[in-house]
């Protein structure tokens, strides 16, 4: 019982850590950013969708979509007022840029933050979900919108395969993060590439934030804690590998619900942590890493 | 010339310290605390600039350094209460420990992952606060039965005289060819290995002296507080105005540190009036420094001089 109970429990929630770590690790992999502000994003979804069905009494299917839209917007906002401004600046020197990436992301999360407490306060916020009810799975009485969660995260997550692996833009994507420079002599041009990483990332972000608000709820303290879960996932996969992302959301994921099920609630990160200080040690590139 | 530029920022640095310590004499005791904050954040952003701008590493966790130092020396004042003194010295020594034992795993990673770990570090750090609330006082935060002082003056004297030999060692040590090593294994590990130089040994030091100061700081503050909480030392927002000081007030310039830090407080306090916008409206303006003068406010003045 308890066993079923983990195993359903665990695989929602590293289905959703797996749909929100794949963007981080797609934007790194492709450009080398490292986007502290991922966590800031994913809560401008929720709070979006949640203020459609609290303010504009939206349907939960307008609020989400809305809250999608959101993700996708704030996406394109970060890049082109955060990011490329730095990437193209010729004030700072190149090896220094990654830090000031850093440090601009970070504040523009902390800015996103504060903004959001200020409009909708720090009150956690759930969106009202898509699918409600509960059915009975293998004896453990499952709520419908867990199923649903990790029915569209693996949905998005075989959408963005297809896309990058079968049409033709997102060859250049898989292309410019195997070799930018490569891509450009063959004619493809960067800027184009980055702005469609960032616009895909926007609808992961936005897809992520707002399936995690359903599922979980968030408020503006989450912004830190969930930038620093997509971080570690990726790290603990391997940068810039998607598919090591993937399994480290997994590991992740069933590592947390474990020990919230059978120590405490209360140490519920801490293994996780500690994993992932171990694996920098044996394995700085991480499980799937390439380099 | 450059002896002679290092000469002439000591000598400005000098006189702006001697001017500041007759500072009790005409403003207010709320006034003086506020830049006692100011002054022990400025240490910390001085300590994480010797680590980033000469090092070349990111740490993302200088509070697990200044959160080490502070606990352990109001968990020792809780506990026996030996003089004050001891329970800094004490905190010190914890926090340089706490530095060798992140540094040991973190210096063979770079970049990203050397971030992480040390981010890792903060929230382990975190989760063991509030779990061992017995101890720490858990998130409600540690309260200390002794207090350096009660006198605003010479809590502010002491942090501001603190904070300036604290930036002095600092400030020499990053001028001289230690420094000058660091600089070199952060912006080219492999060239300054083979020039002979051992850059692991100079990292290591670099995280000591680091932690050193950090977590003196946080003991320092601890005492100067009454308590300890993981919302004031540990979290990582706190983090993050560490490094937003550092870097706004201009990395690679050790002095630097000190005025992003006072700017943060100062603006903080300035914008009182907007309420739970005013951190929205000073984060805004970290971020233009960011995007617009990377060089910090240290770089512009001196720029400007030079030009002048």
């Amino acid at each position: 019982m308890l066993f079923w109970q983990i195993l359903i429990d665990g695989f929602a929630i590293s289905s959703l850590y797996a749909l929100g770590a794949t963007g981080f690790a797609l934007i790194f992999g492709v450009s080398g950013v490292l986007n502290l502000s991922h966590g800031a994003l994913m809560v401008a979804a929720v709070v979006a969708a949640w203020a459609a069905g609290n303010d504009l009494h939206a349907g939960p299917y307008s609020g989400a979509a809305l809250g999608v839209a959101v993700g996708f917007a704030a996406s394109l906002v970060t890049y082109f007022l955060i990011v490329r401004p730095l990437q193209t600046t010729r004030k700072i020197r190149e090896e220094e840029k990654e830090i000031f990436i850093l440090t601009a992301t970070l504040l523009w999360g902390i800015m996103i933050q504060e903004l959001i407490a200020y409009l909708y306060t720090n009150n956690a916020k759930t969106v009202a979900p898509i699918v409600e009810g509960v059915v009975l799975l293998a004896g453990v009485r499952t709520p419908t919108n867990e199923i649903f969660t990790a029915l569209v995260c693996w949905l998005v997550i075989g959408l963005l395969w297809l896309l990058v692996n079968r049409s033709r833009a997102g060859k250049a994507v898989l292309a410019a993060s195997m070799n930018p420079r490569g891509v450009t002599l063959l004619g493809v041009e960067l800027s184009q590439v980055y702005i469609a990483v960032w616009a895909i990332y926007g609808v992961l972000v936005g897809v992520a934030g707002v399936l995690l608000g359903m599922f979980l709820g968030v408020s503006s303290y989450s912004v830190g804690p969930l930038t620093a879960s997509a971080f570690s996932i990726v790290v603990l996969g391997g940068l810039g590998s998607v598919s090591g992302a993937l399994l480290a959301a997994y590991v992740v994921g069933y590592l947390e619900t474990i020990t919230a099920y059978l120590i405490s609630p209360a140490y519920r990160t801490i293994p996780a942590l500690l994993l992932l200080v171990a694996v920098m040690y044996v394995r700085p590139r991480g499980l799937l890493g390439r380099r | 010339m450059r002896s002679f530029a290092t000469a002439r920022i000591l000598l400005v640095g000098l006189g702006v310290i001697v001017l500041a310590s007759f500072l009790p004499l005409w403003v207010t005791g709320y006034i003086l605390g506020l830049l006692t904050l100011a002054y022990y954040f400025g240490v910390f952003a001085m300590a994480w600039d010797l680590l980033f701008g000469f090092a070349g590493e990111v740490n993302f966790g200088p509070t697990f350094l200044i959160g080490v130092g502070a606990y352990t020396a109001g968990i020792l004042d809780n506990l026996y209460q030996p003089p004050i003194a001891l329970c800094i010295a004490a905190g010190a020594l914890a926090a340089v420990t706490a530095g060798v034992v992140l540094a040991l795993p973190a210096l063979r990673l770079h970049g990203p992952y050397f971030g992480l770990t040390t981010l890792v570090a903060v929230l382990i750090l975190q989760n063991f606060v509030v779990v061992d609330a017995h101890l720490t006082g858990g998130e409600i935060g540690l309260t200390v039965p002794d207090v350096i002082s009660i006198s605003d003056a010479i809590n502010y004297l002491i942090a501001l005289w603190f904070m300036a030999v604290s930036g002095a060692i600092l400030f020499w040590l990053s001028r001289s060819p230690v420094g000058l090593i660091l600089q070199a294994s952060g912006q080219d590990a492999v060239q300054a290995g083979a020039l002979g130089f051992n850059v692991t040994k100079h990292k290591l030091a670099a995280f000591i002296i680091s932690a050193f100061f950090s977590g003196l700081a946080g003991a320092l503050l601890v005492f100067y507080l009454g308590s300890a909480s993981v919302g004031t030392l540990v979290d990582i927002t706190v983090s993050v105005q560490i490094i937003i000081a550092a870097v706004i007030g201009g990395r690679r310039t050790i002095l630097g540190g000190v005025l992003g830090a006072v700017f943060l407080i100062a603006m903080s306090e300035a914008l009182r009036p907007l309420g739970d916008l005013s951190n929205f409206v000073v984060f805004a303006m970290a971020l233009v420094v960011v995007l617009l003068f990377p060089s910090g406010f240290f770089g512009l003045l001196t720029r400007t001089r030079e030009q002048a």
